[in-house]
């Protein structure tokens, strides 16, 4: 399918009048998918999902058949189905519009995920600033109870399930599966040590799933049109590579920064970021170039401008040196700013965020960015470019020093801004000269 | 007298069947103190530490890992005001606007103006890079704002 004949799917019932509606969403065939779903058999359901190569919308981009199938087979008790709404990767805000504007697509995916891997409690972990967000999902949730699609016996299928809100308190760690379990119990969002995977041993030491909300938002797509529609969008696996697990489906693109229409844009996955830029975020503003891109949120790294024309896949990223598609989240930066400016921000980013559970994340992450005030302050010398690409190779989970991924978001900006643009690094600290960006260094 | 309200007790008794554990209610019952109170006093928690059957210590550990909440030292203004100074923000004059607001207004992030009607914050991205710079009051959004957007919407 080309990306002009492409029509939204997450997306299509946007600026409709009371999207968020349960009348307006069945109006438009909603919970169709839940019944079909809830006369089938649970492991067909899984099937479907596992034949449609549906990945993790989070970030990792793990295929959501194949998770549901770590869960153990024959367990008695309870499996819970957690949703990840901590949404917080800077420049990511698809969760927010999706379920602002269409709650009930959403909550029609969890019910059918929760039926697929026998869970009868959902926890929906929201994150607190999505005041908004959390006032729809209650007044929606409301809703389905008063209409037989959530509590006793759904839809007359003998099938239960009960879904809580669970609101965040500000920290960006609880968007890792683990962290989010941790939070969820009342406890630091600490993240764990894995194995246990949660599918073994999770929320409240039960089975767990943890999904993403844009995730669960294709699940009642699929259940409806078919594995095989959801594979007509996207990029195919190569055939070459036996460990890639292709991209398919449509995906929500969050386009930010230095553009003329920054918002978010939903299309076939394998957009370039050159055709996202130009033709569905109005160009670089100002008239101005791109010095950088960022493919997926910051923890991915940057690109730059020779690099826009790399597809916007989960394989794509990587192949330019970037961690990977990470959330889609795109955030231009045009060719008058700092990546001396830039590079700080993210630094500054995970530093605040650390949990400080692991000593190379808490310490690189906190010594990285005072390197790079310092450099701001006009005080650099040329060896701290080697130190930051130290301490970028020495954190995170892909060197093996660290419980979680942070780390390696972290370490991917510095990388990436390095590599990429050393010579303005080392132009800027031969100068001497101090950043003009307006920072209040000694906050917090 | 009890330091929780009546309607605090409450939320956290209803929360309370909602979990398999009584510690998964920690952030619910912190979340309406503070909404009441505007900070999580000693003596609240204490009290949520008895419902919940945890130690106090359990509760301030958890309390003390989120920079949200507040303690009796430091409490809340009328209203808390979040600017988020996160890249997408920075590229569109986040941390100009956040500056701009501690000169107005004499204060540092993190402090509460004299008159106790606003507490300015520095914020990580709030997720809604659509309108940067970006900005949350309580717990709403409010996309593409100026110094006079936000002086008018809080102190008014």
């Amino acid at each position: 399918m080309s990306n002009e004949d492409f029509k939204p799917v997450l997306l299509s019932r946007q600026g409709k009048p009371n999207s968020h509606k349960l009348a307006s969403y069945k109006a438009d065939g909603g919970y169709q998918a839940l019944a079909k779903a809830l006369s089938m058999k649970n492991t067909e359901v899984i099937d479907v999902v596992k034949a449609s190569g549906l990945r993790g919308r989070g970030g990792a981009g793990f295929p959501t058949g194949l998770k549901w199938t770590f869960l153990p087979k024959d367990v008695t008790g309870p499996i819970y189905l957690c949703i990840n709404g901590d949404e917080s990767e800077p420049g990511t805000f698809n969760n927010r519009v999706l379920i602002e504007q269409d709650p009930h697509q959403v909550l029609e995916g969890i019910v059918i995920s929760s039926f697929a891997t026998r869970t009868t409690t959902a926890y929906f972990y929201l994150r607190y600033e999505y005041g908004r967000c959390y006032r729809v999902l209650k007044d929606a949730i409301d809703e389905m109870y008063d209409n037989h699609l959530l509590g006793k016996n759904i839809l007359g299928s003998g099938y239960d399930l009960d879904i809580h809100l669970h609101r965040g308190a500000c920290a960006y760690i609880c968007g890792e599966e683990t962290g989010l379990i941790e939070s969820l119990e009342g406890k630091r969002a600490w993240p764990r040590i894995k194995p246990p995977f949660p599918a073994i041993e999770g929320a409240f030491r039960r089975p767990t799933v943890v999904n993403n909300v844009e995730t669960m938002a294709c699940i009642p797509h699929i259940i409806n049109k078919g594995a095989e529609w959801f594979m007509t969008m996207g990029v195919p696996k190569d055939p070459n590579n036996p460990r890639d697990a292709g991209s398919y489906g449509p995906k929500l693109y969050c386009i930010s920064g230095h553009v003329n229409k920054p918002g978010l844009v939903e299309l076939p996955m394998g957009i370039t970021a050159r055709e996202l830029i130009d033709k569905h975020a109005g160009g670089v503003w100002k008239g101005r170039k791109a010095k950088a891109v960022v493919p997926g949120g910051i923890s991915m790294g940057f690109m730059s401008e020779k690099e826009l024309d790399t597809p916007l896949d989960f394989a794509g990223p990587g192949r330019v040196g970037c961690l990977g598609l990470g959330t889609a989240a795109v955030i231009v930066i045009d060719d008058h700013t700092s990546m001396v400016d830039v590079l700080y921000n993210a630094c500054r980013f995970f530093a605040h965020e650390s949990c400080g559970q692991c000593t190379p994340c808490r310490e690189g992450t906190a010594w990285s960015t005072k390197i790079l005030e310092r450099i701001r302050q006009g005080h650099g010398k040329l060896s701290d470019i080697d130190v930051l690409l130290e301490i970028s190779s020495s954190i995170g989970t892909i060197p093996g020093t660290t419980i979680c991924g942070l780390a390696d978001g972290a370490a991917w900006p510095m990388k990436t801004a390095i590599n990429k643009f050393r010579a303005e690094f080392e132009e800027y600290i031969k100068s001497g000269r101090k950043s003009e960006s307006k920072t209040l260094a000694g906050a917090h | 007298m009890s330091e929780l309200s009546d309607n605090a007790k409450k939320v956290i008794e209803d929360h309370l069947g909602r979990y398999p554990s009584k510690q998964a209610v920690t952030l619910p019952a912190l979340h309406v103190v503070q909404q009441e109170t505007g900070c999580v006093s000693r003596k609240a928690i204490k009290e949520i530490a008895d419902m919940l059957e945890l130690s106090p210590a359990q509760i301030n550990d958890t309390l003390s890992f989120y920079g949200f909440f507040r303690t009796e030292e430091d409490p809340l203004g009328k209203k808390r005001v979040w600017i988020c100074r996160s890249l997408p923000c920075m590229l569109r004059g986040g941390e100009e606007l956040l500056a701009e607001l501690c000169e107005r207004w004499g204060i540092l992030p993190g402090q509460t103006t004299a008159d106790g009607k606003v507490t300015l914050e520095l914020a990580e991205c709030l997720g809604a890079c659509d309108g940067a710079p970006c900005m949350l009051v309580d717990d709403e959004l409010s996309l593409c704002v100026t110094a006079d957007d936000v002086e008018k919407m809080v102190r008014g």
